[in-house]
């Protein structure tokens, strides 16, 4: 077989891949609930978030 | 067994966040001489001439300012979104200090005119050799940290940041293949065209991996944070991120148009430029829909107008390089000043941009304070910034097609109608409109600067953060 098609094979195959993972994020429905799990992750550790910025459960200044 | 809690670590994401500051200023102070060296050429004094001090620049505003705002910003996203403490202090303050040392070496060698003469690849071996050692500690670091995680997804910030600590280690590793001959001195491993493809694969990656989807993590963490909604659709960022790592490695051969590449490959070169329009406009249209619903919150967040506008950038210049790469724009517009132009839209408006509103999320949490010192300083900073930005490309726009159309004009004889230097002399006007839209970028980094020392000083160093299970998994 030559190199060339090879690199044909290869570049095909790339294409697919793709085509695939776009069904896969799309086409494939139960995959939603865990997107919309992922999506969530930067909002899970709010407590965090008050802490660093010196705030109180109700988002209030802290008296220091 | 009793177990103290763990916390996030914060230091190393805070000296990299507060040198990412200090490396701007240095890195646009830099740019700003060399745009004054163009309009006043009695400023090229000694070994500071613009020859010299044009590489100091493009990887001290790149590398050590673009480089500390992400490791900084990777660092803090993949420890908060996994739930966990860093992999290894260690490793981390050792990328922290390796990073360091290449920036002052850079720093040091480029002025004295040790260079491989690859551009954004100029460092001497042994530079270099040192750049390949941090940059697998950050890589350890980094997929140590994921590998660690609490929760089960790995969260598509941190597919961004992975894709990019991965791609630069290859790129980096392949381009700077050279043969020592003294300590100071080397040659590229590769010769002729096979040298300026190898090269350009590395350059154009360098825009598609550090300057693109690096900052796309930062993005896809802070937008949404900022805006306090999640990223407008989940499954088109991961189509998002494919596209980019499918597409971004064929389209490095448009920087060499018309050159002794082979045609095809130029063509090649150019289609998958085309192609490259697709994600980033999903990318785009992902981070600015985020907003959608909340649009009010641009009125009065200057931290969010930052953030919106850099992707506004992002768009523009991702529309306009698609269009620079069809080989009959670039004839027009290659060796011109349209491509300083748009480098620095892409530069200025989207990644400096960014990195600004990132690391005024980031500072006061840093250091305990619930915002900066001065939230009105943070819009003069960016209205300073836009009207920079603007004054430098448009300037740039006309001086390049000015130029693009002086060269190729011919007289009926088929002699030029130009000279050079008519092409020189006819671009100072626009030369000096670029230097005063750098003068005002950089003092917004001032401005920054300022508002940042104000904000640190009193503020107490967050080492304390407790890191916290997923909210999900107590209710």
């Amino acid at each position: 077989m030559d190199i060339n098609d090879i690199r044909a094979i290869v570049t095909v195959v790339s294409l697919l891949t793709f085509l695939g993972v776009v069904w896969w994020a799309y086409g494939v429905k139960s995959n939603k609930k865990r997107f919309d799990e992922a999506a969530m992750l930067p909002f899970t550790d709010e407590e965090a978030d008050r802490f660093e910025l010196g705030l109180d459960r109700n988002g209030q200044r802290k008296a220091s | 067994m009793s177990e103290t809690p763990s916390t996030y670590n914060y230091k190393v994401v805070r000296q990299f966040a507060v040198m990412a500051v200090v490396w701007g200023i240095v890195g646009m102070l830099v740019g700003v001489i060399i745009a004054a060296q163009l309009v006043w050429p009695e400023l090229n004094m000694g070994f500071l001439h613009f020859g010299r001090l044009r590489p100091l620049h493009t990887n001290a505003v790149i590398f050590a300012f673009g480089g500390s705002a992400l490791f900084s910003t990777s660092y803090y996203v993949v420890q908060r979104t996994c739930h966990t403490r860093i992999f290894s202090d260690g490793l981390a303050a050792f990328t922290f200090w390796g990073w360091q040392a290449v920036i002052v070496l850079a720093a040091i060698t480029l002025p004295l005119g040790m260079t491989q003469g690859k551009e954004y690849a100029e460092l001497e071996w042994p530079i270099d050799i040192l750049i390949a050692v941090v940059w697998v500690a950050y890589a350890v670091v980094f997929f140590g940290t994921i590998a660690k995680r609490k929760v089960t997804h790995i969260y598509v910030a941190n597919w961004f940041y992975g894709g990019f600590i991965l791609a630069v280690a290859l790129l980096h590793i392949v381009n700077s293949a050279a043969i020592p001959v003294s300590l100071t001195k080397s040659y590229s491993a590769y010769a002729g065209v096979q040298d300026a493809m190898v090269q350009w694969w590395y350059g154009h990656n360098a825009v598609g991996f550090f300057l693109t989807a690096g900052f796309l993590g930062m993005m896809y963490y802070f937008v949404p944070k900022q805006a306090g909604r999640p990223v407008y659709s989940y499954r088109l960022s991961v189509v998002h991120f494919w596209a980019l790592i499918f597409t971004y490695m064929w389209a490095g051969p448009h920087h060499l148009h018309y050159t002794a590449l082979p045609d095809w490959t130029q063509s090649v070169g150019m289609v998958f430029s085309l192609i490259l329009l697709a994600p980033s406009w999903g990318g785009m249209i992902n981070g600015v829909m985020t907003l959608s619903g909340a649009w009010h919150k641009l009125r009065d967040d200057p931290i969010l107008k930052f953030l919106i506008t850099s992707l506004s950038f992002y768009g523009m210049s991702t529309f306009e390089g698609p269009m620079m790469a069809i080989k009959t724009v670039n004839a027009l517009s290659h060796y011109t000043d349209w491509t300083i132009g748009h480098v620095h839209s892409g530069a200025l408006g989207w990644v400096a941009m960014i990195s600004i509103g990132s690391i005024y999320y980031l500072i006061p949490r840093l250091y305990g304070k619930a915002e900066m010192f001065s939230v009105k300083l943070i819009t003069v900073h960016f209205w300073v910034a836009t009207i920079g930005v603007v004054l430098y490309i448009a300037s740039m726009w006309i001086a390049g097609v000015m130029q693009g159309l002086m060269w190729r004009a011919t007289n009926a004889d088929g002699t030029l109608t130009y000279s050079f230097v008519e092409s020189v002399k006819a671009s100072y006007p626009f030369w000096a409109i670029r230097f005063v839209g750098g003068v005002l970028f950089l003092s917004g980094m001032l401005i920054m600067a300022y508002n940042m020392v104000k904000t640190i000083v009193g503020g107490r160093t967050v080492d304390d953060a407790l890191v916290l299970l997923p909210a999900a998994h107590h209710a």
